[in-house]
């Protein structure tokens, strides 16, 4: 297959490896070490994008990162796509598939192109906020279909098949980018002993030594490139990492590294030994000395038509041709304001092709390279510029006229040439990016009409990052660069011997961005600022005149510098447009603000290995397989994995949840079963003050608390809400063993151990989590006591071991403590053993337990039989909003303590002694069948004009099969003096629940049931 | 992402083993009681956002699980020194170069890179 603008030699591709992919179902050839752009301009592929918001043809512009529209979906099958990847920074490889990210139905034939025909002049900035504007709730309805025609790249339908990776790096000096600065300063760096990571976003490390026409010791600079390589690769202390973007400066030198490691590869990682190989992989990096050799990135000039496929980067231009072997076209017609510009010129002749002429900004322009090109008998039209590529699907002439910069206007007669390719060059903006990222504002340098950086605190730069641009003083600067770097981190720096460059003799540049038309602005065909968002110079003068001063402001009003580029080929020429139009210099505009990512990163290696049983820990208690084996359904209660019921299969039938939590609950109240507390947080606390802190933190007495005794207790923050609850035991006068709700225990810890250390540091006091240490189980019901009586050598009589009681003994054999507390309201017993222990006890209680027909009960029947007695589940019942006395648990209160304990002293602030707070209360539905729903609003006034005040809510709502009915608990204002009321729940389906206000209690209010 | 210096366990670690707790030096009233509701809201609500140097209450949660404190500057995120409880802040607002005697060691990038170099050493 022939590839029409592949040169027959040159370029650092590898000819006798063939390879065939296909972009938009066509089927194309190219070789090793092409990227996708290199191959498809080899082709002839003039096409492939359409624009934004005008669908016009667009063509590959750039060579790099900066590449605005060659941007695909890479990838065939649902699951292994792409999107958004720049065709110029993906190699090329055997079977890769690409698509347009936009066109329909295609890029060659796009019917939204029409539209953006007709309707261009019509669609200024804020085209669609202010047409679609009214009626306000219509925009959801236009936001569909404006997204569906616009949009860039698709997020893959179906699960990822590949894995990515993370790794943590340290190292004394991490060089970003691998051109001369960036090589210089990495062998500088580890010949001096440091330890040096240096990585590369491109396929190959050199940068601009890859395709440069200058020589190093007189051989080609790519040799010097390789020999640098060669000895940093043969460096232990040193790790390279080609196609490798730093994405993300992050505070304290922490540099986040996107290393694509088999993108180069496939569309998928390929197997290796059976093993899938990581496709990318995170490098989280802290590094003692950043060096930012980024480079700079060419700037396109502005012009009429300038967005039409051919017209290109004058570097990129030459990146194609001396690296790839390609050039993208026949006749060249190259506008410039720069000596650099000059080097495609010579390119384009090298590869045998015409140039047609060369329009020069600036007056008598005499560097070295332009009087190379002038010897060759090519037309220079000086102090001129391209003003208008003319075309429709690829460049076919340019009008050429002198312009007068200052006045901002054409001064002479405009020439037309024909021609198929426009280079055109303003000069170099340093990538400047990252040392933005933590928020240092770059600054603008008149000198080399650009910004740069001004560095954060471990960052140093070199190169053309900062506008070192000349080769000699680049070498030079990133090898002083690297020693600073070496020495800042503790090293003696060593001099490293630079080669000699024949240095070039330039002529000074000229500030150019946008240039001038015979019409104005506003009525010229379109020029083109930002081409991934549609932006003209056109649609910036006109938001200017609107209002809109600030670059921030015209940026978001335009969307100049949003999508993958970020505005890195055209937000500087944006904002000299804005301060010219402002008649304001530009650093007077502003600097635009760049933030992570750099180039955008797939979400598979921002996740890593965190993701499906990996992402987020699970915690089993000791019983776990034996929940499993007997069916159990599993509830996340955190991390922890709780048995949620227990469905029996009965008559070849699986019972349904509701069927399973009525028959553990009967079980429970007639009978017995056993609950997996295991989860419920521990805190073993010693200390001889060990008393004197609960009394602080709780909110209830403990000064006189007997050891083998227990209470309850609840806990409030200093604004007297209620944080968590839980029983605390006394184990001996200086030991006691609290219990927290499962999810709150960790939180409790901490929270005692601020208190400990920065208030009260003289108490006498540690705390240890001992929640995996001892497996909980809890058996209750009427015959509870004669289970563990057939089990246990502890007195159980129900004088000597009473409520609220624990004792020490052993159940089944095995030392244990066991707890006379119940969170059903039946006589209940809290088995605590060993966690290894746990299962031999838990079979011991079922071989003994069958004859009472044991059963296992889950989390959803423990909810049910804890609010049928009323007992709160803090997080639950609680929001932080929630005093002890909205509970109702005055109970609980120690109001005569000495201490003035926390949360105590804001219990008598205004509005916590308001009398209409919300309190708790239980409601009764007026139909039994019906379940209220958990965080149902609560009114009075159902005849109420929409907004009814809403006067409480639901926080727990069950059916009981002991009262065979519906039953809440709920807050609700000033709800203890509104017993016997009736109120409301308007659903959203439009039916009202009606419900009467009762005590919380609804089982057994005397408790004589657990005091049997 | 932060690079902490614990004070306790005398090493560098990542924020993700440390927890933010807020303001630093908000001493508990020792005679509640006695306070107004004013002071008393006060105590419990109201916080300073200064725009520059701040002194946070920080706890290594995964670590030596001791609260320590931190001065940051909150626009540069920039950590002058981590010390511990009871120790007074040589960085603040008012004294920005921490320019008196004594006071905690600093805990900057420089001093990082020496305590590296020392244990490389």
């Amino acid at each position: 297959m022939r590839q029409p603008n592949r040169l027959n030699q040159g370029g650092r591709i590898d000819r006798s490896q063939r390879l065939t992919f296909t972009f938009n179902g066509q089927t194309y050839q190219g070789y090793a070490g092409d990227t996708l752009a290199s191959a498809l301009l080899a082709n002839g592929v003039d096409i492939v994008n359409r624009s934004f918001k005008y669908s016009r043809a667009r063509g590959i512009v750039a060579a790099g990162a900066e590449e605005p529209n060659a941007v695909v979906q890479l990838g065939e099958s649902a699951a292994e796509q792409v999107p958004n990847v720049r065709a110029t920074q993906q190699a090329l490889f055997q079977g890769l598939s690409a698509r347009s990210t936009n066109g329909w139905p295609n890029v060659q034939r796009d019917l939204m192109g029409m539209i953006g025909k007709l309707g261009g002049k019509m669609m200024p900035p804020g085209f669609y906020y202010k047409t679609f504007m009214a009626p306000a709730s219509m925009w959801m309805t236009y936001e569909r279909y404006i997204r569906k025609s616009a949009g860039l790249g698709r997020s893959p339908s179906e699960s990822d098949p590949d894995i990515y990776d993370h790794m943590h790096q340290h190292c004394d000096v991490l060089v970003i980018g691998a051109g001369p600065a960036g090589l210089a300063a990495a062998l500088t760096a580890s010949r001096s002993g440091a330890r040096v990571i240096l990585c590369d976003e491109q396929e190959e490390m050199g940068g601009s030594l890859l395709s440069s026409r200058q020589t190093l010791d007189e051989r080609p600079a790519d040799k010097w490139a390789s020999d640098v390589l060669e000895e940093l690769a043969d460096n232990p202390d040193v790790t390279l990492l080609p196609r490798t973007t730093a994405n993300g400066y992050h505070d304290h030198n922490f540099v986040t590294l996107h290393e694509r490691r088999t993108e180069h590869l496939g569309h998928t990682a390929p197997s290796v030994a059976g093993k899938r190989q990581v496709r990318s992989r995170m490098h989280r990096v802290r590094a003692g000395r950043v060096v930012l050799a980024s480079g700079a990135h060419e700037r396109p000039l502005v012009y009429a038509g300038n967005d039409i496929p051919g017209n290109m980067l004058a570097s990129a231009v030459s990146t194609y041709i001396r690296r790839y072997g390609v050039v993208p076209g026949n006749q060249l017609v190259l506008s410039t304001s720069n000596d650099d510009g000059y080097q495609a010129a010579l390119d384009w002749l090298e590869a045998g092709r015409e140039v047609v002429a060369i329009a020069d900004s600036r007056q008598a322009p005499k560097g070295e390279l332009v009087e190379a090109v002038r010897a060759q008998g090519v037309t220079i039209i000086e102090g001129a510029a391209v003003i208008e590529a003319q075309g429709a699907n690829r460049v076919k002439g340019v009008r050429i006229a002198p312009i007068d910069v200052a006045g901002f206007r054409i001064s002479g007669a405009v020439k037309e040439f024909a021609c198929d390719t426009v280079a055109s060059s303003g000069g170099f903006s340093p990538v400047i990016h990252l040392a933005s990222h933590t928020g240092s504002r770059p600054q603008w340098n008149d000198e080399l009409i650009g910004f740069i950086p001004t560095l954060p605190k471990g960052m140093l730069v070199a190169g053309g990052a900062h506008g070192v641009y000349e080769l000699a003083e680049a070498l030079q600067d990133g090898a002083n660069v690297g020693s600073q770097a070496a020495q800042e981190t503790g090293f003696e720096a060593v001099s490293v011997m630079l080669p000699s460059v024949k240095a070039r003799s330039d002529g000074k540049a000229m500030a150019l961005f946008q240039v001038p038309h015979d019409k104005p602005t506003l009525r010229a065909p379109k020029q083109f600022v930002d081409l991934q968002n549609d932006v003209t110079a056109a649609a910036i003068e006109l938001a200017t005149r609107e209002g809109f001063e600030s670059i921030e402001h015209v940026k978001r009003y335009t969307a100049m510098g949003f999508g993958t580029d970020q505005g890195k080929l055209g937000n500087i020429n944006g904002m000299a447009i804005a301060a010219r139009c402002l008649k304001r210099s530009i650093p007077e505009v502003g600097t635009t603000v760049f933030r992570p990512n750099y180039t955008p990163v797939t979400f598979g290696a921002i996740v890593g290995r965190h993701c499906r049983e990996l992402f987020d820990p699970e915690r089993y208690t000791a019983l776990h397989q034996w929940h499993v084996e007997h069916g159990a359904e599993f509830e996340d209660v955190g991390q922890w994995k709780r048995p949620w019921y227990f469905p029996r299969t009965v008559n070849g039938k699986r019972e349904t949840m509701h069927e399973a939590v009525a028959r553990e609950c009967r079980a429970v109240r007639e009978g017995i079963g056993i609950l997996d507390a295991s989860t419920l947080g521990k805190i073993d606390i010693q200390g001889p003050d060990t008393r004197e802190f609960l009394g602080r933190v709780y909110t209830n007495k403990w000064a006189k608390l007997p050891v083998g005794k227990v209470r309850y207790g609840l806990m409030c923050k200093d604004d007297g809400m209620v944080m968590d609850d839980g029983t605390t035991s006394c184990l001996a006068e200086d030991h006691f063993l609290m219990t927290t709700s499962t999810g709150g225990a960790a939180a409790v810890l901490e929270w005692l151990e601020l208190w400990h250390q920065t208030e009260w540091p003289e108490l006498d006091v540690t705390f240890s989590s001992v929640t995996d240490h001892w497996a909980t189980m809890t058996i209750t019901g009427p015959k509870a006591r004669d289970l563990l009586a057939e089990l246990s050598d502890i007195d159980l009589d129900r004088e000597a071991f009473r409520f609220m009681d624990w004792r020490e003994g052993k159940v089944a054999g095995v030392p244990a403590r066991v707890f006379r507390i119940s969170f059903t309201g039946e006589l209940a017993y809290e088995i605590n053993v060993q966690a290894r222990a746990a299962m031999h006890v838990w079979k011991a209680l079922f071989a003994h337990g069958e004859k009472y027909d044991l059963t296992p009960y889950g989390t959803e029947t423990m909810h049910v039989l804890r609010a049928e007695k009323g007992f709160i589940i803090a997080g639950q019942d609680t929001d932080g909003s929630v005093t002890p006395e909205d509970l109702g648990m005055q109970w609980a209160v120690g109001y005569d303590k000495p201490f003035s304990w926390i949360g105590k002293r804001a219990l008598t602030r205004p509005d916590t002694a308001r009398k209409d707070r919300k309190q708790m209360v239980g409601l009764k539905p007026k139909d039994s069948a019906v379940v209220l729903e958990e965080g149902a609003q609560i009114v009075f006034d159902p005849g109420h004009a929409i907004p009814m005040p809403m006067m409480g809510h639901v926080t727990s709502s069950y059916y009981s099969p002991t009262l065979d009915s519906g039953f809440a608990l709920a807050l609700v204002k000033g709800g203890h003096e509104r017993m016997g009321q009736t109120v409301y729940l308007p659903m959203a389906d439009g039916k009202v629940h009606e419900a009467e206000i009762v005590s919380p209690i609804f089982l057994d209010p005397k408790g004589e049931r657990q005091n049997v | 992402m932060f690079h902490i210096y614990c004070p306790y366990c005398e090493e560098w670690r990542e924020e993700e083993e440390f927890h933010a707790k807020g303001q630093a030096h908000i001493q508990r009233p020792l005679d509640p009681e006695s306070c107004s509701d004013e002071e008393w809201g006060d105590y419990l609500f109201f916080r300073d956002n200064p725009r520059g140097i701040h002194h946070e209450l920080w706890v290594h949660a995964v670590g030596c699980r001791k609260f320590f404190n931190i001065t940051r500057n909150t626009q540069s995120y920039v950590i002058l020194e981590t010390y511990k409880m009871g120790e007074q802040p040589r960085f603040t607002a008012e004294n920005p170069n921490g320019e008196s005697q004594g006071g905690a060691a600093s805990a900057d990038l420089d001093s990082q890179t020496a305590s590296v170099q020392e244990a490389r050493a």
